[in-house]
């Protein structure tokens, strides 16, 4: 839903990062307000789920250049755990395995912590039970699951459901999902997705990072980027989707060598002859 | 002119720390009629045995000076610590402090009897020590261990030996505790288990100390045919205390015999934990978990035997090691020729917390039969960037996302324990707080 008085939730601002001194992002500029689904899509390799994993603060990727400002305020001085008690959220597309740790303590201690920090009342453990039975049925996930070691062979279609089911908990602001429909077969791809469209809401904003159209047929994107070496490289409506669809991503490449070669990134190879 | 060489008087301070414990017990007061026989036994034979040092192999990476550390003399009795938490609901607890009669004052649950004086004197003669007593028809094959050290101090210095006859499914948890608090001195422990053809029982063994102390321990077991023993060990020390305990146990066909321990906090610890399936068809599963830090040393040195087809072992072995500690882990497994259709798994799983810290890690499987299913593996591994993110990501802050992780990897042993382990919060006692995590 666009609404172009909604408040700003997310500014990107010529964010630039590297990881193990390898620039990725060249200077991603992106706005996002209340209410607003957005896309991004690209090629592998192309910068999305370093820019999922930079917003979410991971300790891996270096920032170089640019800002992000979240409702305001600096994210990139937030630790990860600030960033996601003040209501962002990265939905993992690869969930990690964490044997030993039950998913019910886990997704307490996680739920309690946000909830600390918008001033609420932490959770006992009944009083948190009956909450999280109830959002089971967003993703419509077995309890068993919540007995069992976080992700802990959990199949890819549980793991993506566990993720939403967390979101579901957090009742984020931002809520970042990287390739969150990657793996996952057509039924369960409805699931999920019909957790996304029951926790879209005017005051909170989506940011789906994919591969796929398929995924954007059951969640509408209000905007759609393609992101290519390190950058936005356009943006347009749902239709844009539907174009990538069927021209797929050569057209990226002419429109890369239009523009020029961002610092760090070598050029085209030349042939010596 | 022939120059003659004097040979110097090499005092070993091991063998004098020996020498000075062994006179203590024998001035001390009188030991038990049945025990005394099998410490005249045991003290023969550790007089002719080295003091553990770095030139035997199981040793090796072991260092004992902790133990010179401590005072050679028993610790008077009746002065363990008073503060206990009351044991858990329908548990029946012995005090063990060595000396007297451990068994005053306690109603045995049902299926437990005391083992007759005479009955315990035949069983201490015909198997005088556990660490050897697969002699005859049973003798350890090539490169079995010998003589356990830890059972033959505790055997040669046990003043007393808590002998018990188990029959039937016993319901009533047994927890043995032993806390030599701040007083400093040796404890010795000797107890004996004769578990009937299909008797069961759940044991608890606690181990905790806070002075310069020895608490040395051998625990013998005989399981019957198709008996079942669930045995735990919560061991809760200091800096300059030291936890020696062995456990020597003789399955019979079809028995289960299971065997988880929690350690923490010693200066040095050490558990022997030697099972002999004696016709095979037997089950054995142990479970164990080291923590260390400071300048601690945990080590486990572990035996498990096949004398028959068709047995199986389920061995996990967890370290977690900080500071400058350092954890031994010596696994062995003997599958010999008649043991064919054998399942054996071994596993040890080490987290490094600090690059002071120092981790040995020795699984030795020795198969000769054919037909086998065995499997064994050792990690070494740090707390993992991925598993720390992906807490943090949904608000937990490191500290705590840490914490996490460790008692994650800790749950699968103390998941093991016998449940009337929980009121001594193993836990707590491996990591720290139980506070509410955020």
């Amino acid at each position: 839903m666009i609404r172009p008085d909604a408040p700003v939730l997310l500014e990107i601002h010529d964010l630039r990062a590297s990881v193990d001194d390898q620039p990725i992002l060249h200077g991603v500029n992106l706005t996002i307000r209340a209410g607003e689904i957005h896309a991004v899509m690209g090629r592998n390799g192309s910068g999305k789920s370093t820019l999922s994993k930079v917003l979410a603060g991971h300790p891996a990727y270096t920032v170089t250049g640019g800002s992000v400002r979240y409702r305001g305020e600096d994210l990139l001085a937030l630790d990860p755990e600030q960033r996601a008690r003040q209501g962002l959220f990265l939905g993992f597309q690869y969930p990690v395995e964490i044997p030993g740790v039950s998913n019910l303590e886990f997704l307490r201690v996680a739920t309690n912590a946000r909830r600390l920090e918008q001033g609420a009342e932490e959770l006992d453990t009944f009083a948190f039970e009956d909450l999280v039975r109830e959002r089971l049925a967003v993703v419509q996930m077995d309890p068993a699951f919540l007995d069992r070691s976080v992700n802990e062979g959990f199949s890819g279609g549980e793991k993506k459901r566990n993720e939403i089911l967390q979101m579901a908990l957090l009742e984020p602001e931002v809520a970042i999902l990287d390739e969150t429909d990657s793996g996952l077969d057509i039924d369960a791809l409805r699931i999920v997705a019909g957790g996304v469209n029951q926790l879209a809401s005017p005051d909170n904003a989506t940011l789906l990072i994919t591969h796929y159209q398929r995924l954007l047929d059951v969640i509408t994107p209000d905007y759609v980027h393609v992101m290519a070496a390190g950058r936005i490289l356009r943006t347009g409506g749902k239709e844009l989707a539907l174009e990538l669809e069927e021209s797929g991503y050569d057209w990226v490449d002419a429109a890369l060598a239009e523009l020029e070669p961002a610092p760090g990134v070598p050029g085209p190879a030349v042939e010596v002859g | 002119m022939v120059a003659l060489s004097v040979p110097a008087v090499v005092v070993d301070p091991g063998h004098q720390w020996t020498g000075a414990l062994l006179e203590a017990a024998v001035a001390g007061p009188a030991p038990d009629p049945a025990a005394e026989s099998a410490n005249q036994a045991a003290r023969r034979r550790l007089e002719l045995a080295p003091f553990p040092g770095r030139r035997q192999e199981a040793w090796r990476f072991t260092d004992p000076t902790p133990l010179l550390a401590v005072p050679p003399q028993l610790r008077p009795s009746g002065s363990e610590a008073a503060d206990l938490p009351a044991p858990a609901p329908g548990v029946v607890r012995i005090r063990l402090d060595g000396r007297g009669d451990a068994l005053a004052g306690v109603a045995l649950p049902a299926g437990i009897e005391p083992l007759g004086a005479g009955e315990l004197q035949a069983l201490l003669a015909h198997d005088p020590l556990a660490a050897s007593a697969e002699g005859g028809p049973d003798a350890p094959g090539e490169g079995a261990r010998g003589d356990s050290w830890i059972a033959l101090l505790t055997a040669a210095s046990a003043g007393a030996v808590l002998g018990l006859r188990v029959r039937g499914a016993v319901v009533s948890p047994l927890e043995l505790v032993s806390d030599t608090a701040a007083t400093s001195g040796v404890l010795p422990l000797r107890v004996l288990l004769v578990l009937e053809a299909g008797a069961q029982l759940e044991l608890l063994q606690v181990h905790r100390a806070a002075a310069a102390s020895l608490t040395t321990v051998l625990v013998e077991a005989r399981l019957g045919a198709g008996s079942v023993l669930r045995h735990g060990l919560v061991g809760q020390g200091a800096a300059a205390s030291v936890l020696l305990a062995a456990v020597a146990v003789r399955q019979e066909l079809g028995s289960h015999y299971a065997f988880s321990s929690a350690v923490a906090g010693w200066g040095l610890s050490r558990l022997e934990p030697r099972v002999f399936q004696a016709s095979g068809a037997a089950t054995t599963r142990l479970r164990a978990l080291q923590c260390i830090d400071g300048q601690q040393l945990a080590d486990q040195h572990s035996e498990v035997r096949f004398g028959g087809p068709d047995g199986s072992l389920d061995q996990l072995h967890k370290v977690i090691a900080a500071g400058a500690g350092r954890s031994v882990f010596d696994g062995a497994v003997r599958v010999p020729r008649l043991a064919q259709r054998t399942q054996a798994v071994q596993m040890s799983r080490s987290l490094l917390l600090s690059d002071r810290a120092r981790i040995d890690t020795k699984p030795q499987l020795e198969i000769v039969a054919d037909d086998v299913k065995c499997a064994h593996g050792a990690t070494v591994t740090r707390l993992q960037q991925e598993e720390l993110f992906y807490l943090r990501s949904r608000g937990i802050n490191a500290a705590s996302a840490g914490r996490l992780l460790l008692r994650g990897f800790c749950a699968e042993v103390l998941a093991d324990l016998p449940a009337a382990a929980a009121i001594w919060q193993p836990l707590a006692m491996a990591w720290g707080d139980e506070a509410t995590e955020r």
